[in-house]
């Protein structure tokens, strides 16, 4: 593995390993002591052209747990809001030596561009590129779903499996979510089963060819899925106006057909999940009883998202940089 | 105690006897070895009641697991598992970048910790000591130990640190270029020590 | 004057090898008659045709030169020699110059700077709104009676989508025979689009740009022209279903024609996948369905025309990110291998189907009167000879356009363009542009010799 730009780009094989190293990651964060040496003297560079602060901060947090030396770079306030190129920012950061760029890009496929156009030797980790792929989130997220779905939740149970069998139900704006299209692709390649839930409009054209099903009726498809695991996509409120595309008439209107509220959350499952990738529109696609109710696993999600990336940054760069790996 | 995952990055092949290894230590060899080392950790410590013996992945945990069994056979009252744990030195190791990656193994210990405590590492074969620096480098994060010893069910030689080790199964004097593998029931099916020449340098 | 050519066992239109002969700029003797004739001179320079195919000059209803304003990346001169290259001996310029051609004073200057040039003859298109606003009609009038005898008008890079502004122009070219070539595309459901809505735009995360924002302008376009008598063109056609529109209007009797470019002849929306911004065009790459719709359209003469929309950009407007990236590739000196390879080679047209569709048409379109012209005795030497048998690999650096930016980069293609003939003047020999000073304007003599 020399970048992650995509889920399509993980094997079976791949995406449990990376999941069976954050298990062991997160298992050093038990400990008094978090950090590790092993990637003493690496530089990891956060190439950031769109604000997110909860996604920078947990790749800075896992990149120093590993001891590397973390350079920030937000395109807010810097040369690139000038119209400085991404050519010339990676340029500069080659100059620097960088070893792996971690990029958030508001365009689909910088990412993609960054990593084969030559600009940079260091390894490229998508932090989220457009509408496209946010693969980082995908794999916090079945890791998060593998340990609550399979074995009896202790760790080393896990060990090696994936998802095969288990039902989620994602649900909201998947027209623009990288996060669906990542999940979707990685839950798929894990072997779960996947509904989409959306309103028609914020469902892409040829989503068809996706390995999921399409619903438009949210609780129809509880009754029928009976799901392990219902994830949340976070709605803009300006997708409605006309401005934004007007994909729904209102916010209440959004909240009644596809939020998730108390009278949804008790026809799951007993056994059933909730996950969020955050920030949440409370009220919009998801009501106070049910993000925080003990059925959430939304803060564990963030505290795996770091396991998650110290494994990705381990896989990536601890080894010697030929494109193999154990 | 759970086993910990495998960890294929050391690894050097399958467990197969090829045409010129030399089987220097057998089954029963094995066997004496480690009840002689079980006895001298005993001796050195009077008792095993303030120890903890830590297996190095992928070899050393069965070998700990082995001589914690046989000091529960001498020492009435002593719970073998509570003794053992797993240390796993992999993101410790100084040689990372010269590897193709290395699959990170689990690391556990036993229920009582190590803080002051006498831990007892475990390897199957001490050569250039790489190992037990990020050994005792790991062990340093994960507490503070009153004493860590080495035991070794071979030391080859070629040292390239100021290490030694405690408890030593067979001093084997081998070239750099040959290759000492370990093989034990547990992860190959049978138990003995071989000699193979290599182009290659050893396991360290 | 010019040199006298002996065209010696080329095949017109791919027919029987037989022998022309050139003499001031005229095809003067066809066969024995071509030998004998020659024979009697000792001014005749000989290329040797060696079965290779003889054709029209082709000529491009749809080019971007960039000149006024974006010389870096093409000029006139730059532009009409690499159409030289390609086999062109005339070119329909497009208005989206800046400043625009959306008088009678900027088309004039680059009619004139056409001539300058001498690679082939340059046809300013003049704009339709002023600016390529969309708002309000440029002076159509004064472009039809300059020295550049406008006929095409087009606002292209952008639709003139006001159904009013639409009618007028239709309705205000029928005063000089001229023709509004639309860019189809419907603003609102096109915005912030990027590629082919569809399964791969939905799989990259890139903003889709529906089929339907094409169909439904050619289908409003077609019937606005049947309701006002009007002469309409449809540029470069890139669905199945803008295709079956323009079957449909024409068995109507609607005087639409309709053009596709090489690109769409040949590559789908699956290019997009490595987001190589070489593939980012306007209209977008589609899908293979489409490819094969536009194929049979062109085969059975629904579609009239191939166009190449060659649109030079710079290397830093296609060394970025996708969403960054500027829409367009070139095509000049591509086209008739691609042509070949999708249409001839598979069987689904002749040579005189190419001529058809790269000389006739298009000339008779833009009401070009001395190109598109039959083989034949009496006719104007806009001539280009094709060895259909080589084959050759795509190395942009090695064109002649001034910009980088062709899709088919490491490519291999067949067929290549051996010579080109404006008016018998040789443009290029053995594949390369001859670049004497046998120019308009320059004196004539030190030309190749005998």
């Amino acid at each position: 593995m020399k970048h992650l730009l995509s889920v399509a780009d993980l094997t079976r094989e791949d995406a449990v390993r990376i999941l069976d190293t954050a298990a062991q990651m997160a298992a050093t964060q038990e400990r008094e002591i978090k950090k590790l040496p092993t990637l003493r003297g690496r530089t990891v560079v956060n190439l950031f052209f769109e604000d997110s602060t909860r996604t920078r901060i947990s790749f800075e947090t896992a990149a120093k747990r590993l001891s590397a030396d973390v350079i920030n770079f937000s395109a807010k306030g810097s040369s690139v809001s000038k119209g400085e190129s991404l050519k010339d920012t990676a340029l500069t950061l080659q100059a620097m030596g960088a070893d792996a760029v971690v990029i958030r890009h508001q365009a689909s496929g910088a990412p993609h561009t960054l990593a084969t156009a030559g600009w940079t030797r260091g390894a490229v980790v998508n932090a989220g590129d457009g509408m496209h792929q946010h693969p980082t989130q995908a794999l916090l997220d079945a890791y998060t779903l593998r340990r609550h779905l399979v074995g009896d939740g202790g760790r080393a149970d896990v060990y090696g499996r994936d998802l095969e069998g288990a039902r989620v139900v994602l649900v909201g704006d998947v027209l623009h979510s990288r996060v669906a299209r990542s999940n979707v692709g990685l839950l798929h390649t894990l072997g779960a089963e996947v509904v989409l839930v959306a309103p028609p409009t914020l469902v892409p054209v040829g989503a068809g060819a996706w390995p999921a099903r399409v619903s438009y009726d949210l609780d129809a498809t509880l009754a029928q899925v009976r799901p392990d695991a219902v994830m949340m996509l976070r709605v803009q409120r300006e997708r409605m106006s006309s401005a934004g595309g007007g994909f729904f008439p209102s916010p209440l209107e959004y909240a009644r057909r596809y939020g998730l509220d108390a009278r949804r959350l008790a026809a799951l499952p007993d056994h059933a999940v909730v996950l969020h990738p955050g920030p949440m529109n409370r009220g919009l696609e998801i009501t106070a009883d049910a993000a925080d109710s003990p059925r959430s696993v939304i803060v564990e999600q963030v505290a795996n998202g770091v396991a998650v990336r110290m494994a990705v940054l381990y896989l990536l760069l601890a080894g010697r940089n030929d494109g193999s790996a154990a | 105690m759970r086993a910990g995952p495998p960890v294929p990055g050391d690894d050097p092949g399958p467990p197969t006897d090829r045409p010129t290894a030399v089987e220097v230590l057998g089954p029963a060899d094995v066997g004496r070895a480690l009840t002689r080392i079980a006895h001298e950790i005993l001796e050195r410590n009077r008792g095993a009641a303030d120890v903890v013996l830590l297996g190095v992945p992928t070899r050393g945990l069965p070998l700990a697991h082995r001589l914690a069994a046989r000091i529960a056979d001498v020492e009435p009252g002593t719970d073998a598992a509570a003794l053992v744990g797993s240390l796993d030195v992999t993101m410790y190791r100084d040689d990372l970048a010269q590897h193709p990656t290395r699959a990170v193994g689990a690391t556990h210990l036993p229920p009582g910790g190590i803080d002051g405590r006498t831990v007892v590492l475990v390897d199957d074969v001490l050569f250039s000591g790489r190992t037990i620096r990020a050994a005792l480098d790991a062990i340093s994060d994960l507490g503070r130990p009153r004493a860590v010893q080495l035991a070794a069910l071979v030391d080859r030689g070629h040292r390239e640190l100021p290490i030694r080790a405690d408890f030593v199964g067979k001093n084997l004097p081998t070239a750099t270029s040959e290759r000492v593998r370990v093989l034990l029931a547990e992860t190959d099916g049978r138990d003995a020590v071989l000699i193979e020449p290599g182009a290659a340098g050893g396991a360290a | 004057m010019t040199t006298t050519w002996w065209l010696r066992g080329v095949r017109p239109l791919g027919g029987d090898a037989t022998d022309v002969l050139v003499v001031d700029g005229v095809v003067a003797a066809l066969g024995a008659e071509a030998a004998a004739q020659a024979a009697a001179r000792d001014d005749v320079r000989v290329l040797e045709g060696a079965g290779h195919v003889l054709l029209p000059g082709l000529v491009d209803l749809h080019t971007h030169l960039r000149e006024p304003g974006r010389e870096d990346t093409e000029t006139v001169a730059s532009g009409t020699r690499a159409a030289a290259v390609g086999g062109f001996t005339a070119v329909h310029a497009m208005a989206n110059t800046t400043p625009t051609q959306d008088t009678a004073g900027v088309v004039e200057q680059v009619w004139r700077l056409g001539r300058a040039a001498g690679w082939c003859d340059v046809h300013p298109v003049g704009a339709v709104t002023v600016g390529l606003e969309g708002e309000r009609l440029a002076e159509l009038g004064a472009m039809a009676d300059s020295a550049a005898r406008v006929r095409v008008f087009s606002d292209d890079g952008r639709c003139v989508h006001d159904p009013v502004v639409m009618r007028r122009a239709l309705e205000y070219v029928k005063a000089f025979d001229g023709v509004v070539a639309q860019h189809a595309q419907e603003p609102r459901l096109t915005e912030g689009a990027q590629m082919h809505e569809g399964v791969v735009s939905a799989e990259l995360g890139l903003a889709g740009w529906p089929a339907v924002a094409e169909e439904a302008v050619v289908a409003r376009d077609v019937l606005l022209a049947e309701h006002v008598g009007s002469r309409l063109h449809v540029c470069h056609v890139s669905t199945a279903g803008s295709v079956e529109i323009v079957r449909w209007a024409k068995s109507r009797g609607i005087d639409v024609t309709a053009e596709v470019t090489p690109h769409h002849l040949l590559l789908t929306d699956e290019s997009a996948r490595g987001y190589d911004p070489h593939f980012k065009v306007n209209p977008p790459l589609r899908t293979q369905a489409d490819v094969d719709a536009v194929r049979a359209g062109l085969a059975d003469g629904t579609i009239d025309v191939v166009a190449t929309d060659h649109a030079p950009h710079a290397r830093e407007d296609k060394d970025c990110e996708w969403a960054a990236a500027a829409m367009g590739m070139t095509g000049l000196e591509t086209v008739l291998s691609v042509v070949q390879q999708t249409m001839v080679d598979t069987g689904r047209m002749t040579w005189a189907d190419v001529a058809r569709v790269l000389s006739e048409a298009p000339a008779r379109i833009g009401r070009v009167e001395d190109q598109g012209r039959p083989l034949a005795v009496g006719e104007p030497a806009n001539l280009v000879v094709v060895d259909p048998a080589a084959r050759r690999v795509v190395v942009p650096e090695e064109q002649a356009t001034a910009s980088r930016n062709s899709p088919l980069r490491g490519r291999e293609l067949p067929g290549r363009v051996v010579a080109t003939f404006l008016r018998g003047r040789a443009t290029v020999l053995d594949g390369r542009p001859v670049d004497d000073p046998d120019r308009p304007g320059v004196a004539a003599g030190a030309a190749v010799g005998a």
